[in-house]
């Protein structure tokens, strides 16, 4: 195999670039997004701390979204239209469920009390549109678009299995944020999410290669399911050692954090295997990233921004959760 | 029935008009903050200490909503220029993806990631870490500006690039940042933006000096909008020439569009009024100053104008460029007297606000949101001054224009239409209620700071 030149290898970089920002997005909003629908089940006073527990960070992680499909705007030009011409509808409703989500976020702190309800249920609306649309695009994103009964079947599993995700990962932050009555809660919900997020994963891994033969050739050919099988038995490990946790005591003491860690990796291990099916297609059997890619000389310049700024988000990413540390809702300072 | 292209264009206008009702706002409100930030630190005196504070503080609710409802308009926009113009970016991706995505990386990221600090950090990490994040994100939202306004510009007037296989390449980075309507319309924007943060200012404070909240603040606040606005309208006016000589040079067509202009002329002259009549190809009832357009234009009372006739099927609908103009200038106009005459009525009180008339308090309170009017208008000016092209003079909109079927545009125009009318309702409901109860925001403040998780202030502190 020929390495590749640089200005071949341009559009796989930006390809890593444009993953990593949507894993990113995913993990990150994804709590935000859990957190939101898990506030119905909440008091107003727990309300006020979930939504403190997320204040500091929800704004620059929706920027994430921006990021990813940013890039694939800047350097897939050609995938972009396709990509959100195919998913027109669910992408309109999930800008309209973030847009409710971010706003109800801020007015509810500003407007009278009597509004606050309203905001608030907004807030879990918001959350819960913006969550399925997401997981109905994942659906039919990973299936290429393809016509027929089965397609928008496995987008619509997808659809009900992403929102479950979120909500244990939301229920996750809850319990590294947050301390006492709301933390047993949160340890609780994570219970009630836990199975139906595993249900999904399982079906959706069995689903994926059913329903692409590209996704089949990648997977089911030896040696290297051997070294796949590393993908799967890991996540299985990492779901199985979260509900291990949500079953002791430890879990609403020192280990608090274990969970929420754990299920990081289980997006990042679902991540690399959908990375791994995909590849080098940005969309599946019909577009690979480098015709899709804008000129060489473009995305350079565009590089030079990158090497510049992800640094530097990086960091202050890392300084503002050490700022913001620590258990939502205890009195830090007088 | 309507066409996929004007839905499409509709939708899109939808959008980006009021997503650029909130960057308006924290552009300016950004140095704003900064100047009440350091006001805060400088003065010794403690009554004048804490009026600034709470004049920071609460602007920064202010800018954290507007910032939100900036972010959540920003983020549909990423999605319609592939939704709504996929041929856009096949053909210019080169030239705008960089832009764009310098806008993003630079900008976005620098106003988000500081912002948590700055919102929700103060007491959490030291003055200097807070103010230099508060700096941060006022000139992230200014960087944003500078990239899109380039990227706009570009649109405008088009140059250093060459064209392979039908597809857009750059030649030289520098011209096309710098293409020659960008010095003026980014200037413009900046004072648009000054001036739409100096009118909300002045407004939301008369409010309160009317109510009797804020005691501590408000006047200080009406100071600095009102003599914000005293020195911006000037110079606006002044770039506003500038800009419209620029446009004159490189698109005859907005300028005729904008003038009422249909056949070519020496010494046209100024319509205060008219109806322009596209399918006659003439005007109505107008109201017209000899010779003015064309002193105003050319600065030569007998200089020649450009009509429409000459760019048949090349220039823009003529009948929302010329009113969308005239709302501008008459805002404008309104602006420098209110902003004058507030401004020498104040100084004559000694700059003690109970004793400035009623009725100034309320023109100034009714004028709050002037400067949205005024920006709105003249993005409408200079957009759709640009069509029937997408990249003047070399695209036009409909070779770019999506396949959607057209109901399904409609569908989602309506969605987004309602929405946005909705916030909109909301976010001048919400002001105005900060604005009468004040006090109890800051309380909530506090509480809400209380709530946030921490515990790293000396550690944050001692480490910057």
């Amino acid at each position: 195999m020929n390495l590749m030149s640089f200005d071949e290898a341009l559009p796989v970089i930006f390809m890593a670039l444009m993953g990593i920002a949507m894993l990113v997005y995913v993990v990150s909003d994804g709590y935000d997004l859990g957190v939101g629908m898990l506030m119905h089940r909440a008091t107003p006073e727990e309300k006020d701390v979930m939504v403190a527990s997320i204040g500091p960070f929800w704004d620059a992680n929706e920027t994430w979204l921006v990021l990813g499909i940013g890039i694939l705007l800047v350097a897939f030009p050609k995938a972009h239209g396709l990509v959100l011409g195919e998913l027109y509808l669910p992408a309109t409703l999930m800008l309209l469920g973030l847009i409710l989500r971010g706003v109800a976020f801020d007015f509810r702190v500003k407007a009278r009390d009597s509004h606050k309800p309203t905001w608030d249920r907004l807030f879990f609306g918001g959350s819960m549109i913006a969550s399925v649309a997401q997981g109905w695009m994942l659906g039919r994103y990973v299936s290429g678009f393809g016509e027929g009964w089965n397609y928008p079947l496995f987008a619509a599993a997808i659809a009900v299995a992403l929102p479950m995700a979120y909500v244990l990962l939301g229920a996750a932050w809850l319990v590294m944020k947050t301390e006492g009555a709301l933390q047993e809660r949160a340890v609780h919900w994570a219970k009630i999410a836990w199975a139906p997020m595993v249900g999904g994963l399982v079906l959706i891994s069995m689903a994926t290669p059913w329903i692409s033969a590209t996704v089949r050739q990648r997977w089911f050919v030896l040696p290297e399911i051997i070294a796949l099988l590393a993908i799967p038995l890991m996540t299985g490990v990492a779901l199985l050692a979260v509900r291990a946790l949500l079953n002791s005591r430890l879990v609403c003491g020192v280990v608090s954090w274990l969970p929420f860690v754990l299920l990081i990796m289980v997006f990042v291990l679902g991540f690399l295997g959908l990375a791994y099916s995909l590849y080098p297609f940005v969309v599946i059997d019909r577009l690979t990233i480098w015709q899709a890619a804008s000129s060489p000389a473009a995305l350079k310049v565009i590089l030079f921004g990158v090497c510049i700024s992800v640094p530097a988000i990086a960091a202050y990413t890392v300084f503002s959760y050490r700022v913001f540390r620590g258990k939502a809702g205890e009195l830090t300072y007088a | 029935m309507m066409d996929a292209l004007i839905l499409a264009r509709m939708q899109f206008a939808a959008n980006i008009t009021f997503h650029i009702l909130f960057p308006t706002i924290s552009i300016g409100m950004g140095w704003v903050l900064l100047f009440f930030r350091w006001r805060y630190l400088v003065n010794d005196e403690a009554q004048a200490k804490r009026g600034w504070l709470n004049a920071y503080r609460f602007w920064t609710k202010v800018f954290a909503l507007s910032f939100a409802l900036g972010v959540v308009s920003g983020i549909t926009m990423s999605f319609q220029f592939g939704t709504n113009w996929p041929g856009f970016m096949e053909k210019v991706g080169n030239i705008a993806g960089p832009l764009l995505g310098y806008e993003v990386l630079t900008a976005f990221f620098l106003e988000a990631g500081f912002l948590g600090v700055m919102l929700f950090g103060h007491g959490k990490v030291s003055e200097r870490v807070h103010l230099i994040a508060t700096f941060c994100v006022a000139f992230g939202t200014t960087l944003s500006a500078f990239w899109i306004l380039a990227l706009n510009s570009w649109m405008q007037t088009p140059q250093g690039y060459e064209v392979i296989n039908g597809e857009y390449h750059v030649t030289s980075w520098l011209a096309v940042i710098f293409n020659p309507s960008f010095p003026y319309r980014f200037t413009h924007m900046l004072l648009a933006s000054a001036l739409t943060c100096a009118f909300l200012l002045a407004g939301l404070s008369a409010w309160q000096v009317l109510k009797g909240t804020a005691r501590l603040s408000a006047p200080k606040v009406l100071r600095v909008g009102l003599t914000m606005a005293a020195l911006a309208i000037p110079l606006q006016i002044v770039v506003g020439d500038a800009h419209g000589l620029n446009t004159l040079e490189h698109q005859p067509q907005k300028i005729a569009a904008m003038e009422g202009v249909w056949d070519t002329e020496r010494g046209a002259p100024l319509l205060l009024f008219a109806i322009p009549d596209e399918k006659a190809r003439t005007n109505h009832a107008e109201v017209r100053i000899p010779k003015l357009a064309s002193l105003i234009l050319t600065h030569d009372a007998a200089g020649e104008i450009k009509g429409l006739n000459e760019f048949r099927d090349a220039h823009p609908p003529v009948l929302p460029l010329f009113f969308a103009f005239r709302t501008m200038v008459g805002v404008g106009m309104l602006m420098l007297a209110t902003s004058w005459l507030g401004w020498w009525l104040y100084r004559r009180s000694g700059w003690r606000a109970g004793r400035l008339p009623t009725w100034l308090l309320w023109g100034l309170s009714a004028m709050t949101f002037s400067g949205w009017v005024a920006t709105v208008a003249g993005w409408y000016v200079t957009e759709i001054g640009r069509q029937p092209f997408i990249v003047y003079g070399l695209i036009r909109t409909s070779e770019v224009t999506s396949k959607v079927p057209a109901p399904m545009i409609a569908l989602t125009l309506a969605l987004y239409v309602t929405m946005y009318l909705s916030l909109i309702v909301a976010y001048i409901g919400v002001l105005k209620y900060m604005a009468e109860k004040p006090e109890q925001l800051l309380q909530a403040d506090a509480a809400d700071q209380a709530a946030m998780p921490g515990g790293a202030i000396a550690a944050a502190g001692s480490a910057s």
